[in-house]
């Protein structure tokens, strides 16, 4: 069986999974920017915190996505099995880079400039909006790109869970030695990190200040 | 008249800045010389209150800096530093209208007064309003640093060693226009260099400044004349 045959009698599934995977992947990466961009903005506050927080996240990425999906089954109210345990489990994942380039890009602005701005009598928070953030934004940016397409590709575990997503083809092609069917789930997942990687590539260049 | 800068007492740390005590007047230039760590530097942070005293009074126009929301007396010191540290994301336009902005003037008048500013600095307003930072030299930007801190017409301006970093022969041009231009302004001005030349070309009076203390206060004469071993140091390098 080739692979456009399979798409084609089963072309409901597919667009399911795939409306899955995308589920998966906008709603985690959602919420670590949510969550990972005032943690990074609070680091360069609280320099004291950098390494607990910074070592935490660390340490989160190098559980292996099987096994924190494991964990989190277990655990009341975050866990169970399902889409949920996943989309915690991708925020734990999308969180480190998306807190570490935000608190990079903010150190890295120039000192002299933000000594001018609050010299000049910027409240802390313009001093953020107008030019740490603006300044910083092509950094934060490339650490949501990070996040975005090493989720996509996280998200094929999450099947293992019962999670859904494309996932539930590359196990099932694993289970019956099925290579069409690996590809089936494979393929449509790399394209869609490809696809992530130029939307959010793009978006880098033309929202973030550089000199032209 | 009031004095633009009143400066009671001031003391920061233990040794960085102790006791220091002077006054500036509209329209006079107070050069701030010294070594490299001799407190110059902190003591302008401490009158903008970048830094707090430990102890000491800092009065701006009559009105006692403490008391005053500490960005709100910064908005009325102009502010320039050796960097520059124009916003390189922002236009010469909004970075002269800066302070303006924040304090919520009209669009119309801000515009008004960058290109009244452009001008009193010598930069054609057509030419640079719309350029970006990296599209200057160095002169014409500490030229845009130095219209940004005179923005909203502040009773007091602070330089820190503001034509430190550029070459030779523009300095000595942005010096001679600097020299036109403070008579002209009527502000207070607090000048931090370690260059006694520029010091005495631009000085109204000269503050020595050694080991945080005020070593020696006069006019350029007076420090040309002076006996105090560490002024006669600093007119040898001249």
């Amino acid at each position: 069986m080739n692979l456009v045959q399979f798409y084609a009698e089963h072309s409901g599934e597919v667009l399911g999974l795939i409306g899955q995977h995308l589920y998966l992947v906008a709603i985690s990466t959602s919420v670590a920017i949510a969550v990972g961009l005032p943690v990074g903005i609070a680091l360069t506050r609280r320099p004291r915190w950098r390494g607990p927080v910074l070592g935490l996240a660390n340490v989160v990425q190098t559980i292996p996505s099987l096994a924190l999906f494991g964990f989190l089954i277990p655990l009341p109210l975050i866990g169970g099995i399902g889409a949920r345990t996943a989309v915690v489990a991708l925020v734990l994942y999308g969180l480190l880079p998306i807190v570490r380039n935000t608190y990079t890009g903010i150190t890295g602005v120039d000192p002299a400039v933000r000594e001018a701005g609050r010299g000049m009598g910027m409240t802390d928070r313009q001093l953020l909006l107008m030019v740490d953030l603006p300044l910083a934004l092509g950094v934060i940016l490339a650490g949501v790109r990070i996040a975005t397409v090493v989720n996509v590709g996280t998200a094929t575990i999450a099947a293992a869970i019962g999670a859904g997503g494309l996932g539930v083809y590359i196990f099932r092609g694993v289970a019956m030695v099925n290579d069409a069917l690996i590809l089936a789930g494979a393929l449509p997942a790399a394209l869609m990190a490809l696809a992530a990687d130029g939307l959010l590539g793009l978006a880098e260049r033309r929202l973030a200040w550089r000199p032209k | 008249m009031t004095p633009a800068l009143e400066v009671r007492g001031l003391r920061a740390g233990r040794v960085l800045v102790n006791d220091l005590s002077f006054t500036v007047g509209s329209g006079e230039t107070l050069v701030l010389l010294g070594r490299s760590g001799s407190g110059k530097t902190t003591t302008l942070k401490l009158i903008n209150r970048l830094l707090e005293p430990t102890a000491g009074e800092v009065h701006l126009a009559g009105e006692r800096a403490a008391d005053l929301p500490v960005t709100r007396l910064r908005r009325r010191i102009g502010y320039v530093i050796q960097e520059i540290g124009l916003f390189p994301h922002f236009t010469v336009e909004r970075n002269v209208g800066l302070v303006p902005r924040l304090e919520g003037w009209p669009p119309a008048r801000t515009a008004e007064r960058v290109r009244e500013l452009l001008d009193l600095v010598g930069l054609d307003p057509r030419q640079f309003s719309t350029r970006y930072p990296h599209q200057l030299s160095g002169g014409q930007r500490q030229r845009v640093g130095v219209a940004r801190a005179l923005a909203a017409d502040p009773p007091l301006l602070l330089l820190d060693e503001p034509f430190g970093a550029l070459d030779p022969i523009t300095r000595v041009e942005l010096q001679r226009e600097f020299r036109t231009l403070e008579g002209r302004l009527g502000k207070g001005v607090v000048f931090v260099t370690h260059d006694v030349r520029e010091g005495l070309l631009l000085g109204t009076r000269i503050g020595l400044m050694h080991e945080g203390r005020l070593a020696f206060l006069g006019t350029p004469d007076e420090f040309r004349s002076s006996d105090h071993p560490e002024c006669q140091a600093f007119m040898s390098a001249a």
